[in-house]
């Protein structure tokens, strides 16, 4: 176990260090202490390690992350885990804005709630959050699942393509094309496994699927209130 | 009216109206047929005050010229020095702007590319991302950061030269892209993780931080996933140049690119390119201020596009306070889009060579804006990457040709005290005198 006391030896040193950990590193785990919610913490890692934060965190930590396990033993700040690629990123706490935005891959774990624009334009990524999300979470969501053991807030789903939504709770409201959809036998599967890997002491029957009713795919006159 | 005519009383000429004219009409025409606005690329077409309506006044018995062909004219330029260890440098002030993969077939990025790296400058990806054909014939390659990130991923960023954080663009200041269905080929599809055939619109806003204390730190997360190596640019339409580049430069911006109305864009309403945004010469001077009173300026470096034409306007905007310019639309024509020679194609599609600007239905008769594979043949991007090297030479030589008889041995030697206004718009605008006067309107200690 490597520890990098952040406040000591400052971010352009931890995530040079990390960034120096290649594919066969042997110095797979890292442990970062005295975060202080300071931002950009462990951002672009490309390499299997494990990173685990003790503290809360501020903007983007983990931001772009591929293959790399960063584990935030607090609450993070904005746009964590943004554009992920691939790897896992897990949050003990809560998350702030725009969690997981326009990830393309990997898992994002969020045991506490995910505050509003959970998703947005998320790319492929897998969310799973055990409490809320905020409103107008999934703006734009294009791929993806996002799983919610709690309710969900204003808007959820607006302008969404092909991401799909799985909530337990009340959902406040859903954005413009979403709507509830049919959980068919495939759906279920789906969810199951998501419910496993995010650790969820929850029933996929208990969940309600969302996701777009395409209208808005293609210009129509009929639809120009909503453009 | 036979009886009117019989008793000799005079016609009056049919008069069209200056409010409702042919084009105003077909407008309403159209808006009626459709039940939806119009949308096209190019930029603004309307007439505002520009480059044209300023002249240099060149050497005179105060100013001496340096002498055409043995005198140096420098017109290098180094983008980025302010944070980053490897700034771009580039052997002329004229870039390639940001056009997408999408909007652009493949061959057209890679002859953008191709001519762009011949003549010793930069390009610069767009919406959708960056694909390899344009990496790989890019000597320098600026990649952007859009609101939409479609195909940005950390594998690209970490080989671009640079990295252009795109808050706006001066054709749609506070608007988002459009590619419609017929442009979503499988590989566009893919590579911004979209069904095929939709119309697409881009946001318009950035995903996760929103005003410039955010953008400081996603500034501050850029440089640090590559390492504070490459410099980051911030583009921002000409909407409040001042505040504008006064925020991107306090966020912590290498060089802030500045796009004025006219600047093209791939697709976007009529009435917003129209009508939202400031000419490209009303934008220059705000910034160049906001430069100076930060003391930034030269050391972050501005670059202006919107109506870049000639070596004149290159000048000119240099002239003004801009360390370097970027240019679409007319890198497109020299690669040969709106040819006259596609006229009977042009008609076809019920437009003429020049007009054309439905380049989001993908039909392009030049094979340029489209990705329609039998259209795209017709383009040949070692030929075209030959024509814009070609021209981005005459921009050059054209540019240094007035830089040496305004007696200038560099081109960021020149100074807005080179120049005069044809118009009082202009003058007051570009913050130089009306031609035959020593006055423009908004000169300190001057009255109306
Ligand atoms: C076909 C086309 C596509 C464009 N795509 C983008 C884009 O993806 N991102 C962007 O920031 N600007 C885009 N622009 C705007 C250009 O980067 C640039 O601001 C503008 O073209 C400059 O003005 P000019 O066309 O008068 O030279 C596009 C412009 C054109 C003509």
């Amino acid at each position: 176990m490597q520890t990098f006391d952040l406040e000591a030896q400052g971010l352009r040193a931890l995530n040079s260090t990390l960034h120096a950990q290649a594919e066969n590193t042997n110095q797979t785990q890292w442990e970062i202490i005295n975060p202080k919610g300071s931002h950009a913490i462990a951002v672009g890692l490309d390499a299997p390690i494990e990173v685990n934060v003790k503290g809360s965190t501020g903007y983007y930590c983990a931001g772009m992350n591929k293959q790399a396990t960063v584990h935030v033993h607090g609450s993070a700040g904005p746009g964590t885990a943004e554009n992920m690629m691939s790897g896992t990123v897990i949050v003990e706490g809560d998350a702030s804005q725009y969690a997981g935005a326009t990830g393309h891959g990997g898992t994002l774990i969020i045991k506490g709630n995910a505050s509003s624009r959970c998703g947005i334009s998320m790319k492929g990524i897998d969310i799973i959050v055990h409490g809320n999300i905020g409103h107008m979470s999934a703006f734009m969501a294009q791929s993806g699942n996002i799983v919610v053991c709690g309710d969900a807030g204003d808007a959820l789903g607006d302008s969404c393509y092909e991401a799909r939504f799985f909530v337990r709770g009340s959902v406040k409201s859903l954005g413009a094309d979403c709507i509830e959809k049919e959980m068919r036998p495939e759906h279920i599967a789906i969810l199951e496994e998501l419910l496993e890997r995010g650790g969820c002491d929850a029933k996929a029957s208990e969940f309600k699927r969302y996701g777009s009713a395409r209208n808005l795919y293609n210009f129509d006159v009929d639809n120009a209130a909503a453009y | 009216m036979k009886d009117h005519d019989a008793r000799g009383i005079p016609h009056t000429t049919p008069r069209q109206s200056a409010t409702f004219t042919q084009d105003a009409n077909s407008d309403i025409r159209r808006a009626a047929a459709t039940g939806i606005y119009d949308i096209r690329g190019g930029g603004a077409k309307r007439k505002v005050p520009h480059f044209d309506d300023l002249l240099f006044l060149g050497a005179s018995i105060s100013r001496y010229p340096l002498e055409g062909y043995r005198e140096k004219c420098g017109t290098d330029v180094t983008l980025g020095g302010r944070h980053a260890t490897n700034p771009i440098k580039l052997d002329i002030p004229i870039t390639i702007a940001g056009m997408s993969f999408g909007a652009l077939s493949g061959p057209a990025k890679e002859a953008l590319g191709r001519g762009a790296s011949a003549a010793g400058t930069s390009t610069t990806t767009g919406d959708g991302g960056m694909t390899p054909e344009e990496r790989g014939h890019s000597s320098k390659l600026v990649y952007q950061y859009l609101p939409s990130r479609y195909g940005m991923n950390p594998d690209d960023l970490r080989k671009a030269d640079a990295i252009e954080i795109v808050v706006g663009q001066g054709a749609k200041p506070g608007g988002g892209g459009m590619l419609l269905g017929q442009k979503i080929s499988d590989r566009v599809a893919e590579m911004r993780n979209l069904p095929k055939g939709i119309d697409q619109r881009s946001s318009c806003r950035h995903p996760d931080w929103t005003g410039p204390d955010d953008l400081e730190i996603k500034i501050l997360e850029l440089r640090e996933i590559t390492g504070w190596k490459v410099p980051i640019y911030v583009k921002v339409a000409g909407a409040r140049p001042y505040f504008d580049t006064t925020l991107a430069v306090k966020a912590g911006a290498d060089v802030v690119v500045l796009d004025g109305m006219q600047g093209g864009t791939a697709a976007t309403q009529d009435v917003f390119i129209e009508h939202v945004g400031q000419p490209t010469l009303a934008c220059i001077r705000p910034a160049v201020k906001a430069l100076q009173d930060l003391g930034m300026h030269r050391e972050v470096q501005l670059i202006v596009s919107g109506g870049i034409r000639n070596g004149a306007d290159v000048a000119k905007a240099m002239a003004l306070g801009a360390d370097a310019v970027a240019i679409g639309t007319a890198a497109l024509i020299a690669l040969g889009d709106n040819d006259p020679k596609w006229e009977a194609e042009y008609n076809a599609l019920g437009t003429t060579a020049g007009a054309y600007d439905d380049w989001h239905e993908g039909q392009d008769p030049a094979g340029i804006t489209t990705q329609d594979p039998d259209l795209m043949k017709r383009f040949d991007p070692v030929e075209g990457g030959r024509r814009l090297k070609n021209y981005l030479k005459v921009l050059t030589l054209e540019a240094q040709t007035i830089a040496r008889a305004c007696g200038k041995n560099h081109m960021h030697n020149l100074e807005p005290e080179d120049l005069v206004a044809l118009t009082m718009e202009a003058a007051a605008m570009a913050q130089v005198p009306l031609a035959g006067t020593d006055w423009y309107p908004g000169k300190p200690n001057t009255s109306f």
